[in-house]
């Protein structure tokens, strides 16, 4: 077994047999003519049929891929058509009399480097572009044609890079993967790839060598890797791997762009839970409709020194443009318990869960609480902002929270921050916040119930010790009736009520959270369209 | 002479084919129409000067329009910008 390593530019599983594929030869002569005006009308002759290739190559596309990605070939024609591109060929054929291969390859050259040395990605990828024009007349010139060879059977191909004419000229049905040298995540033939649902790795140490042809291979999307002659365990693992991606993809097709309603029209939020900056992919590729536990605490693990207000900014800044607009809940610190970080220096406690953790820590460290609250607002700025506070238990700590809370908003008007507007909510994680949620409600925008911890707490069984786990019953009667009193004061008092622990994601109680009028639910963006399938039939 | 400031709201600046569309809308013209960034200029009739000037988006770009269709270039260039870039 062989296996080699790439980017992988779609998570996705596939078997089959290798196509090794290499470009024709595409030597280019320099050569001298006399009559200019015959090789200017022979480069005419060529561009007229290029422009009529990419006509064709464009409606391939818009049939394959959609109108969006089809729109290569448009730029395409227009870059053919460019008349710098033109009149630089058409001086090197009078003026130096050459060949219009010759002068087509010089240019397409010195065009390409112009836009390799430009600071930007997106210009330095317009480079490969411009190869694939000029290659497409040069090509025409000299009589080769740009078309793959014919495959009689679903291959992956191995090539060293596919330009994105070459990519949509494959006939579709036969592709079953595509693993290339070279290439990169933003270039045309990987968002061609990405639309066209095929595992595809770029940058690949894989050696184009015909002894790879038609040998058994896997791409593995998901680990960016390809097995060559896969052994049996292997092949195994990824015939698994393989038919839980279909059915995911499956569930893909047949959810993404639903809506999330009830059988009685009632629309449920169907929102995300994540720990960092780098989970926003995994929500956006889910078709989930917002973000409603970003946890905080991932800014202050994993570094030496409380992170600052700029840090802090940066990242839910990201997170809030890149959910352009939909709701993005970030909850503010919550440590002690069982996450401990060094510098926070918490002392050693004999009942870490009942103890100083989470908002306890925030109204005592007021310094550290506004950091954090600046940053947030400064933040808000950029998208739809929810702030939600853990562990609350009375309204005293929420009054204390909102009255720091307009001290940092008049810091913010002083400076000329500009803040949008944001919903406060609080977690409902305590019996005793749950059993007072009625007098709790009037003061915020909505409630997100933790299931994890208001289990513990209502129970009083610690999650952490498994011993116990024949005594907890995640369905409980008493953790039942707190949720649906705390949706009925919610409501009672115009704020919205959502759960975003692990109960959220429990088919098993879906239909009943709708049914006690549940508004939104948030879980982790893996199961968004397996639960948004099920609300839809509660 | 005509002239228009342009700040580009289009995520991804002026990419290959608003360019081109660019190019072509300007083409339709006998006036000269030029872009400039402040530290580039590009004749707006050709595609890859265009795009490598590398405007990306909250740039502001200065169109000027010289020649004897030059006001209903000039109107026709604004609206091109606002619709597509």
């Amino acid at each position: 077994m062989i296996v080699r390593e790439g980017k992988s530019v779609f998570k996705g599983v596939a078997i089959g047999s290798i196509f090794v594929y290499r470009k024709a030869e595409k030597a280019v002569n320099k050569v001298e003519i006399e009559d200019t005006a015959a090789e200017l009308a022979r480069f005419q002759a060529a561009k007229a049929k290029g422009l009529e290739q990419l006509k064709g190559l464009y409606e391939k596309a818009r049939v394959d891929v959609g109108e969006e990605e089809a729109m290569i070939f448009d730029v395409h024609q227009m870059l053919m058509e460019d008349l710098d591109y033109n009149e630089s060929i058409t001086g090197i054929i009078e003026g130096e009399k050459m060949n219009a291969e010759y002068a087509v390859f010089m240019t397409g050259e010195q065009m390409a480097a112009m836009f390799l040395s430009m600071d930007d990605d997106y210009m330095r990828g317009r480079a490969a572009d411009i190869h694939d024009i000029s290659d497409r007349l040069i090509s025409i010139l000299n009589g080769t044609q740009v078309s793959p060879e014919a495959m009689p059977e679903p291959v992956i191909i191995v090539a060293e890079d596919l330009a994105p004419s070459e990519t949509v000229q494959f006939d579709k049905s036969k592709l079953l993967a595509i693993v290339t040298q070279k290439g990169s995540a933003n270039s045309h033939t990987a968002i061609l790839a990405r639309t066209m649902n095929i595992p595809s790795l770029v940058t690949t140490d894989i050696e184009i060598d015909q002894e790879y042809h038609g040998r058994q291979a896997v791409v593995d999307g998901f680990a960016g890797l390809i097995y060559i002659d896969p052994d049996e365990e292997t092949m195994a693992k990824m015939v698994e791997k393989k038919r839980k991606a279909d059915e995911q993809r499956a569930l893909l097709q047949e959810m993404k762009g639903k809506e999330t309603v009830t059988q009685s029209g009632k629309h449920i939020h169907l929102y995300s839970n994540i720990g960092g900056v780098g989970d926003v992919d995994a929500v956006l590729e889910n078709d989930s409709e917002g973000i409603g536990l970003f946890r905080s605490e991932f800014l202050y693990l994993g570094c030496d020194d409380y992170p600052s207000e700029e840090v802090q900014f940066e990242a839910y800044k990201t997170v809030l443009s890149r959910m352009n607009g939909k709701k993005v809940i970030i909850r503010t610190l919550d440590i002690g318990a069982d996450k401990q970080i060094d510098y926070f220096d918490l002392p050693k406690e004999e009942n870490p869960a009942l103890g100083y953790r989470a908002i306890r820590i925030c109204l005592t460290r007021e310094d550290v609480f506004k950091t954090q609250l600046r940053a947030l607002f400064r933040a808000s700025a950029f998208g739809n902002l929810g702030i939600m506070f853990p562990m609350i238990i009375s309204v005293k700590e929420i009054e204390k929270i909102k009255k720091i809370v307009e001290e940092v908003k008049l810091e913010l008007a002083r400076e000329d921050q500009a803040v949008g507007d944001v919903e406060l909510g609080i977690m409902i994680e305590t019996p005793a916040a749950a059993v007072t949620s009625d007098l709790l409600a009037p003061h915020v925008d909505f409630f997100s119930i933790g299931t994890n911890d208001l289990s513990q707490y209502t129970l009083a069984i610690d999650r952490q010790n498994q011993s116990l786990d024949d005594f907890f019953d995640p369905h409980h009667e008493a953790i039942l009736r707190l949720i649906q009193m705390t949706i009925e004061n919610a409501h009672k008092y115009g704020a919205w009520c959502g759960i975003c622990g692990e109960l959220g994601a429990d088919e098993e109680l879906t239909a009943k959270f709708v049914q006690m009028g549940i508004d939104e639910l948030s879980v982790s963006p893996g199961y968004t369209l397996d639960l948004r399938k099920r609300i839809r039939e509660c | 002479m005509k002239s228009f400031t342009y700040t580009i709201q289009d995520e991804l600046g002026i990419h290959a084919r608003p360019a081109g569309m660019l190019a072509k809308a300007a083409a339709a013209y006998k006036s000269v129409v030029t872009i400039d960034n402040g530290t580039k200029k590009a004749d707006a009739k050709r595609l890859m000067a265009i795009m490598s000037m590398g405007v990306k988006k909250g740039h502001t770009v200065t169109v000027t329009v010289e020649g004897e269709d030059e006001d209903t270039a000039a109107a026709a260039m604004e609206e091109f910008f606002k619709t597509n870039l």
